[in-house]
């Protein structure tokens, strides 16, 4: 065998520094010294910025300078020579700060040989680094009030820097105002500049490979035409890019300057052409400098110059480079399939087509991928691209016949096949705010329009079936296959490293299907049983189980989904919405302690606490005792068998289930009436100033506190009455299940339904703004009561009073507003914390270090435990482990 | 089983276990009766297997994880600066606002607070924590004026002082005259007024003088303007608005190993680095957790221990730990871009590539999670 020796070039550092006019002229293949781009018959005119020279952007033309065609030549630099220097803008203030450090006179920084010595060893130390500045900073502090230069003894002046790019200096001496202050032309920075030692540089931060006089430009460079590609309108006409816009400015107005120059114009025109050359060639880095209006387009629209292409979020750096644009990838609505597994995702046939997979040929597939080709494009098992062994590429949308390519194919082509059932590929759902946002999934191709998948997933996307769309990836390489199926697979992401328990679980309907299924009383007979076994698709694996027996509990049921060494107790949800004084533990009243027991479920009732996302005790305990297969099986079979139960059982919530009888009702108006007269007498108290202030508050502030108070403890108790009457009643009522078990809403919800809908706030205080001292002309001018401040005493099901209604929308919308401004405000902050923490990796010795190679951390948390699979934070959860092994015992 | 006999079967285990886990481990099998070895061995052969299982990897991007851990229940985190928490006569900012300013590591929180504990001796006596709340809190001449009056004739300035906050904080008009140093002026006591007399001072200057009076400082300790007494458990706390750590720990009576403020950077300044580090995971975790937010310990650390690596508070964002990033493409890529591009050129900086954003900015493979692994192969190996 031969081994070929591949030699690789790696970038291993990127060093930055100023650009020499030597350099800049070295780059260029043109002298650009005339302002028109185009002739009359549309040709680009040589010396001109659109030269053919500065490489292609148009198909089928080559290249002047290297021959090569568009999409080949990456363009080449030019230069324009720039008739009386200039500042670099990006440079302005650092070069007014070497103004203020160095002799007017001989150019040296004006440090005493001692204290050159003192700085020395400190900015060797931050040589290369920008943390020199602030030695930098000292050393100006020491040096700019210099009276005379300790080299030369020349005495100084003071240089004042105006914004953006003006420099005074002023001769303390002279008295004569005008005579006094003096500007410094460009040239004479320039020359100033030049002649600063070298061995000075350092004291100036700058590095030995950079001259400063290089920061006043002498020579502009021009970028390649691939850099500011033209664009053809429809209408036919030629639309440049900003900066070739900026480019034609600046040439004309050097051109300007050089013939006035020449010509031997007077002073006070060739300063005014100067100034435009700065300017123009100012804005051409930076159009948004302060104190300078930005240079715009014909239609006022300010132009995109340098500066503004690498800035922000759309920005070369955070747009193009950060993060990038890809293929293979497909986007659209999303919807639910129980019957998928949790790994899985469904893809439309439309997407399957579309999307490609390279496969390289070999012996074992060479038969099936000549098949595929053979279907070509358009039918579905087919292939859109082959790729010969020399790299051509032959798209098979064009190719007439297939099946002379398809014999054609041989070991060593690569196929660019169709999407099909067992592909990995990612799917995300923005915004992605951790890691669960996108995962792996196994492809299932589906007609239909929509992605589909199982309903497991929806806590960690964060996505509901209101319209949502997610995306879709196809890796191409076999390394990010197997990455992807290794580390991402949706089944290795059940445990969040959130909070060391499972994001991944049950939800809604399969919540309130296993109250229903798990609460003393469900019976199923065996041929109901065997029924569902069949559709969750787990009847052959636990048929043994079932024994002769001719009936099972519901919590029998459940307990042929456990695996068998699992034993655990903790109180369900439901036990939340029981006050007792002690807890009963296995002796429960309501049920709501569960205990399993070697895979049994002997007392309790399985709800959110059980099996839900983010809570689910069950689902911990086998991702973490059986690892995440049986997880995964686990929620697979057991959410299928549970919403058949449910289909079959009937499930729905009306607005019936928030009837009260009248007596409940009665009581409930009786405990609002109560509340408001309170209120009323307390804003008596008030008014005969009988109130005494709470200790740091004023008088106002109390009473509104006494009201809010007031007030909230009557919603609450007429919420308490409503509950009292639906837990008595007979009937079950499936609003009340599906609160108490986590399902979906809250007790509060229920209360706002049937009772009380409460007092509406805004910015946490009562509704007070609107017209002159009341909120509505409803009311009396200056009524503090209940009513006329935002107390809605109806329920949803009686209906809001109109003026309640509106009380009701204020309070609405303040939550809307919080919403949009809060995500902007938190995505603002986790994009700080990525970024300050990105680099923190776990090392091979178990220490945390950053990029740096500093230790953060001796120990990875203290631990060395992955959040992701410590017992809900804790390094190890003994109590559940000795449980496990001694619990089932006894 | 005894459970001596327990600790010494599972001694093996004491260096692989934290210490209360161990110690709780000893505690749970004790509970149990008839434990026979086999069971032991049992239990001792799934801790190992669960350790291992959990254990961290190496090149884990834990950094990563910990922001996301943090950034994104923030998402469901409630705007309202203003909540009354526990005390209700405070305000103190709480939920996203409360988040940002403490990894911002703002020089003075938005609404800064003082914990107090007291000593046995005044914790239990309301009388007694009491004269120390007194002690406390910062009053000037005007927090005990009711009105003023001008009188030009007389050219004199009155003092009405409100008798409910004299009595309230224990003071006679007397004392607080006491406190009133002016030059050529006389000061009188009358009643619950106080009257200064300013030798022939024309309207202006007595204006003057009467806002340079009303500032007088009377008593209490700079900066803390509120105090509340409260009783928790057994013992009274006082909560103060306003923080001065420094003075309050000098006050005798006061428990100063549980006092504490939510300024961070005073914290840093008077008890050090690591204090600061300890009060920043503190309130973070009180901040999500009265959010009824469930985030991992070990997050939070890793974000306090980032903040406070080089030995002082820093920000997260572009004026710290972001900020200061050796890489100029990093600090390029995050804000800032042309200033930062800037920069290097003239200091000649050179990225050596070695962060995560830098190698995805010039496309290489980035150093992290699978990244870390590198192939190394002996050179004879190339020759054919």
């Amino acid at each position: 065998m031969i081994l070929i020796r591949l030699e690789q070039k790696q970038i291993i550092g990127i060093k930055f520094n100023i650009m020499s006019p030597e350099m800049i002229r070295k780059m260029a293949v043109v002298k650009i010294v005339t302002p028109e781009t185009y002739d009359e018959d549309g040709y680009p005119v040589e010396g001109g910025l659109m030269d053919r020279r500065l490489g292609t952007v148009t198909p089928g033309l080559r290249c002047k300078t290297c021959g090569g065609k568009f999409g080949e030549c990456p363009g080449h630099f030019g230069v324009i020579e720039l008739a009386r220097p200039v500042i670099h803008i990006g440079y302005a203030k650092y070069i007014a700060k070497i103004l203020k450090a160095i002799c007017r006179n001989c150019s040296r920084v004006k440090l005493t040989e001692e204290e050159r010595k003192k700085f020395l060893e400190k900015l060797k130390r931050y040589k290369g680094s920008i943390l020199i500045f602030d030695v930098f900073d000292e050393i100006i502090k020491v040096v700019k009030d210099r009276k005379t230069c300790p080299f030369c003894g020349a005495v100084q002046y003071e240089i004042k820097f105006e914004n953006p790019y003006n420099y005074i200096e002023v001769n303390p001496e002279e008295k004569d105002r005008k005579k006094r202050e003096r500007k410094l032309t460009p040239i004479d920075i320039r020359e100033r500049l030049e002649k600063i030692p070298n061995e000075d540089l350092i004291f100036l931060g700058l590095d030995e490979n950079n001259r400063p006089e290089w920061m006043v430009l002498t020579a502009l460079p021009v970028p390649p035409v691939t850099v500011r590609p033209s664009i053809i309108l429809e209408t036919g006409e030629r639309s440049e890019d900003d900066l070739t816009h900026k480019l034609v400015d600046i040439v004309r107005i050097n051109k300007k300057l050089m013939d006035a120059l020449e010509a031997g114009a007077p002073q006070p025109i060739i300063e005014d052409l100067w100034d435009l050359l700065q300017y123009h060639v100012a804005t051409y880095i930076n159009n948004e400098i302060s104190g300078m209006p930005p240079a715009k387009h014909r239609s006022g629209r300010p132009l995109k110059t340098l500066a503004q292409r690498l800035k922000g979020k759309e920005g070369r750096f955070r747009g193009n480079l950060s993060g990038k644009r890809v293929n293979y990838s497909a986007r659209t609505v999303i919807s639910p399939d129980p019957n998928l597994s949790l790994n899985e995702v469904g893809v439309p046939y439309e997407v399957a087509r579309e999307l490609t997979v390279p496969v390289r040929v070999t012996q074992f597939n060479k038969e099936f991928l000549k098949k595929l080709v053979k279907n070509g494009p358009h039918k579905y098992p087919g292939a859109n691209y082959v790729e010969r062994p020399d790299g051509v590429r032959i798209n098979l949308a064009r190719v007439k016949n297939l099946d002379e390519i398809a014999e054609k194919l041989d070991i060593g082509w690569i196929v660019h096949r169709h999407l099909m059932d067992g592909d990995i590929v990612l799917f995300n759902r923005q915004p992605s705010l951790h890691r669960m946002s996108m995962m792996a999934h196994v492809v299932r191709v589906l007609p239909g329009r929509t992605f589909r998948l199982n309903l497991t997933v929806c806590p960690p996307y964060n996505a509901d079936f209101d319209g949502d769309e997610m995306n879709l990836h196809v890796p191409q390489t076999e390394e990010a296959r197997a990455e992807a199926k290794i580390l991402m697979l949706v089944q290795t992401q059940i445990l969040s490293p959130r909070f060391g328990g499972p994001i991944i679980g049950c939800i809604h309907d399969h919540i309130s299907g296993s109250y229903l299924l798990t609460k003393e009383g469900t019976k199923l007979t065996r041929e109901e049983l065997i029924d569902l076994l069949y559709i969750a698709g787990i009847l052959e694996e636990v048929e043994d189980k079932l024994g002769d027996k001719k009936e099972f509990t519901g919590k029998e049921v459940f307990s042929l989904f456990l695996p068998e060494d699992i034993s655990i107790r903790f109180k369900s949800k439901l036990c939340k919405s029981y006050k007792c004084e002690k807890c009963l533990e296995e002796n429960c009243p309501y049920d709501a302690f569960v205990v399993i027991k070697n895979g049994k479920l002997i007392k309790g009732v399985i709800d959110e606490k059980a099996i839900g996302a983010f809570a689910g005790e069950v689902i911990d305990i086998i991702a973490k005792k059986h690892g995440f297969d049986a997880a995964r099986k686990f929620l697979d079979s057991y959410t299928k068998f549970i919403i058949a139960f449910l289909m079959r059982k009937g499930f729905t919530t009306g607005i019936d289930d928030e009837d009260l009888p009248k007596e409940a009702l009665e009581r409930i108006e009786e405990v609002l009436k109560d509340a408001i007269e309170r209120v009323k007498e307390v804003i008596k108290m008030y008014e005969e100033g009988l109130l005494e202030p709470l200790p740091g508050r004023s008088l106002e502030e109390t009473l509104e506190m006494k009201i809010m108070q007031i007030l909230s403890e009557a919603r609450d108790t007429s919420g308490r009455i409503a509950n009292e009457y639906l837990e008595k009643q007979k009937k079950e009522n499936h609003a009340r299940i599906m609160a108490i078990t986590g399902a979906r809403g809250s007790l509060l919800n229920i209360t706002q339904m049937a009772a009380c809908l409460g007092q509406q706030s805004v910015r946490g205080e009562r509704i007070k703004r609107g017209f002159i001292n009341r909120v509505l002309p409803h009311f009396e001018k200056g009524d503090l009561g209940a009513r006329a401040r935002g107390f809605v005493a109806s329920s949803y099901k009686r209906g809001l009073h109109p003026v309640e209604y509106f009380f009701h929308a204020a309070g609405g919308r303040e939550g809307l507003v919080d919403t949009a401004i809060r995500t902007s405000q938190s995505g603002y902050m986790q994009r700080r914390l990525i970024n300050a923490l990105q680099d923190l990796k776990v090392e091979y010795d178990g220490t945390v270090r950053d990029a740096r190679g500093v230790i953060v951390q001796f120990k990875y948390g203290d631990d060395g435990i992955d959040p992701s699979r410590s017992d809900w934070g804790k390094t190890l959860d003994v109590k559940r482990i000795v449980e496990c092994v001694l619990g089932g015992k006894s | 089983m005894k459970v001596e006999e327990i600790e010494e079967f599972f001694k093996d285990l004491k260096d692989k276990l934290p210490e209360n886990t161990f110690k709780e481990l000893i505690e749970e099998v004790s509970k149990y009766k008839d434990v026979t070895k086999e069971d032991l061995e049992k239990i001792k052969n799934e801790i190992l297997k669960r350790l291992e299982f959990s254990m961290i990897q190496p090149g884990e991007a834990v950094g990563i994880i910990a922001a996301q851990s943090i950034g994104e229940p923030s998402t469901q985190m409630t705007m309202r600066t203003f909540h009354y928490a526990g005390v209700a006569e405070l305000n103190v900012t709480l939920g996203l606002p409360r988040l940002i300013e403490l990894v911002d590591a703002r020089s003075e929180p938005s609404t800064p607070m003082m914990v107090i504990y007291l000593e046995p001796e005044y914790a239990k006596d309301r009388e007694k924590a009491k004269m120390i709340a007194r002690e406390l809190e910062y009053i000037t001449l005007q927090d005990l004026t009711e009105k003023t009056e001008i009188d030009i004739l007389e050219s004199k300035i009155v003092i009405y002082l409100d008798t409910r906050e004299l009595k309230r904080h224990e003071l006679t008009p007397e004392e607080v005259a006491k406190k009133i140093k002016l030059k050529k002026s006389n000061v009188v006591v009358k009643d619950d007024k106080i009257e200064i007399y300013v030798e022939g001072a024309s309207l202006k200057e007595l204006r003057k003088v009467r806002d340079n009076v009303l500032d007088t400082y009377i008593k209490g300790i700079k900066g803390i303007k509120r105090v509340v007494i409260r009783k928790e458990g057994d013992e009274y706390v006082i909560y103060t608005q306003g923080t001065n750590l420094k003075e309050v720990l000098r006050i005798e009576g006061i428990d100063w190993r549980r006092t504490k403020t939510n300024d961070i950077k005073e914290i840093e300044e008077v008890l050090g680095i690591e204090a600061a580090r300890n009060a920043l995971i503190n309130e973070i975790v009180n901040t999500l957790q009265e959010q009824g937010l469930e985030v991992d310990l070990r997050h939070i650390c890793l974000l306090a221990d980032m903040m406070t690596v080089d030995g002082e508070v820093k920000p997260i964002g572009r004026h710290g730990v972001a900020g200061e990033k050796v890489s100029t493409l990093a600090r390029a890529a995050f804000e800032i871009t042309v200033d930062n591009l800037i920069k290097a050129s003239i200091v000649g900086e050179t990225d050596r590539l070695e962060g995560i954003i830098e190698n995805i900015i010039v496309g290489k493979p980035i150093k992290l999670g699978t990244g870390i692994v590198e192939l190394v192969a002996k050179r004879e190996y190339f020759k054919i």
